[in-house]
């Protein structure tokens, strides 16, 4: 028995995910008293760095453009070769797109978008959101091998060791039927949903082109900014801003919503920030109600302010 | 082209979620059920319209009790050509994908369509699993599809930003926003769903290796604190000093 973790590595770099991944899987095994191993496929820059984050192996096998059939096939492989019993994943649009083929493949109970550590104390046990966040679910895994896929911030990136060598592992890569044509990635933005800070908007203001002062803030923030379900169905915003319960499901430190009522589908996709800042001009705006901080006034006047006082601190803090 | 759709039921976005007392199970009292979001809006209507444009057929597969008719014959509104009920109340996903991918297997689907995920257990998992089981290729969090011959052209939805791929035929392909616009079905489709064939399958035998064994609802806020709009000095204050999240 042991932990495996596998790495995602865009275009050859690990991401806070990645270290987030490791993490959980170190602690993981800690529980199990055993050791985190990690992987990582294809082509990446200074891989024995996981080391810090508690593997004490890194592997790396060969693999081409990523192909869930393929990749899962290595994957399995490596945790057969190394009996692994404990597979951990990002859960990304990579790793939940890996899980399920994973689980049939080594005939393992799933648990996909754990938010915390599982217990070990009579099964073994994780705990995950359900109902787009507005209830959480225990599942016992019951079977000898398990895959968990870690929700992006539930866990901190935690250093524990040092870097380690990377040790190859051959596994023939099979023949992926995918074939990755482009990628396109906005560069100098932190996605949504691995989003520490995010600054989100809604119908309150009124016309697409007022969202000069929602980016600013953002900007201001170092924020990436989202908006809610009206907005980008009237496409005042791309769809992919779009965050709630039919949209992106996050999880960042500090969710700010600007002009957003705060509907029950709109919650669910976000009532899972650490903290929540309302700014609305309606005080009856049922936001408030799942809201650490609120704010009843014009967004117009209100966001600017926020912007400048942001500045204040951060100048401040130099 | 042959078309399979796999839809789920769920609570209505706006339900209230609530547990029974051994928190245990949903309790689905006074609760409005409808098909998956993901399943309807966008997996059902692309491939409805994929079916028309190439002169093929869709049909439905669902896993659950005969109280999921009622969701299904919405879908055969929607003008799906038929459908089939495996008669299971699932304990898993791998048990639901394992009932799909056993109808599926001998039955020549050149595209099998999931939501990204249901709004219920959020887990992403019936494509991949369904996919593994019966050696596909899939493509999740699409976007956007065309087809050219048994070539398929595919957006998907990338942390910040958007991968292209090319597959070929057969493959499992979830369906996220973009792929199409929601629709209503309409007097006809809804009076022709009436007569259209629902098939009901008794399901093979499987064994859950994990399931859930407890519900809890969020810990409570513990209340808003309110700002003056005039004062964001202290608002920036408080997030720095007692939340600590800049």
């Amino acid at each position: 028995m042991g932990v495996l973790v596998y790495v995602e590595s865009p275009k050859g770099n690990f991401k806070k995910a990645a270290f987030e991944a490791v993490t959980y899987g170190k602690k993981v095994a800690d529980l199990l008293g055993t050791t985190c191993a990690a992987l990582t496929i294809g082509d990446v820059n200074n891989a024995g760095q996981l080391g810090q984050y508690g593997a004490t192996t890194v592997y790396n096998a060969v693999g081409g453009d990523f192909d869930s059939q393929a990749y899962a096939a290595i994957i399995a492989d490596a945790a057969k070769q190394t009996g692994a019993t404990v597979v951990i994943l990002s859960n990304s649009s990579t790793g939940k797109s890996l899980a399920g083929r994973l689980a049939v493949r080594l005939n393992a109970g799933l648990v996909s978008g754990a938010n915390a550590l599982p217990t070990v104390d009579g099964g073994f046990k994780v705990k995950k959101g359900v109902y787009s966040g507005k209830a959480i679910a225990e599942y016992t895994i019951s079977a000898d091998v398990k895959v968990i896929s870690v929700m992006g911030n539930a866990i901190a990136p935690e250093k524990s060791g040092s870097d380690v060598a990377v040790t190859p592992l051959s596994i023939a890569a099979p023949a992926s039927r995918v074939r990755v044509k482009s990628v396109k990635t906005a560069e100098g933005i932190v996605p949504l949903p691995e989003a520490e800070l995010v600054v989100s908007a809604g119908r309150g203001m009124k016309d697409p082109s007022n969202w000069g002062i929602v980016e600013d803030l953002a900007t201001t923030l170092g924020a990436t900014t989202a908006c809610s379900r009206p907005v980008a169905d009237s496409h005042w915003r791309p769809h992919h801003e779009h965050v709630g319960q039919t949209g992106v499901a996050i999880r960042p430190n500090l969710y700010i919503a600007i002009g957003i009522s705060g509907a029950i589908q709109h919650l669910a996709g976000v009532n899972n920030s650490r903290v929540i800042v309302v700014i609305n001009k309606d005080p009856e705006a049922p936001f408030f109600k799942a809201a650490d901080y609120g704010v009843v006034g014009d967004l117009f006047e209100v966001v600017p302010k926020l912007t400048e006082a942001v500045k204040k601190y951060k100048a401040s803090q130099h | 082209m042959k078309i399979l759709v796999c839809v789920s039921k769920t609570p209505d976005t706006t339900a209230k979620i609530s547990f029974s007392a051994d928190a245990t199970q949903f309790n689905g009292a006074g609760v409005q059920f409808i098909m998956n979001p993901y399943d309807e809006w966008y997996a059902l209507v692309r491939a409805i319209d994929l079916a028309k444009a190439t002169g093929g057929t869709v049909t439905l597969i669902n896993v659950g009790g005969a109280d999921n008719d009622q969701i299904i014959r919405k879908g055969l509104a929607l003008d799906a050509n038929d459908a089939v009920r495996i008669n299971l109340e699932s304990q898993s996903a791998m048990n639901t994908a394992f009932q799909i991918a056993e109808y599926a297997k001998s039955r020549g689907y050149d595209v099998i369509f999931t939501g990204k995920e249901t709004i219920d257990y959020n887990g992403s998992e019936i494509g991949a699993m369904v996919a593994e089981y019966l050696d596909m290729p899939f493509i999740s969090y699409a976007s956007k599809l065309d087809m050219s011959g048994n070539t398929a052209t595919i957006e998907r939805d990338i942390e910040g930003g958007i991968e292209v791929v090319e597959v070929e035929t057969p493959f499992v392909i979830s369906a996220a926003k973009g792929m199409a616009e929601q629709r209503i079905p309409n007097m006809m489709g809804i009076m022709k769903a009436k007569s259209k064939p629902l098939a009901v399958v008794e399901p093979q035998a499987f064994t859950d290796n994990s399931v859930v064994t407890k519900f809890d609802m969020p810990p409570a806020k513990s209340g808003v604190k309110m700002v003056s709009p005039d004062d964001m000095e202290e608002l920036v204050r408080l997030l720095h000093e007692e939340s600590k999240v800049i």
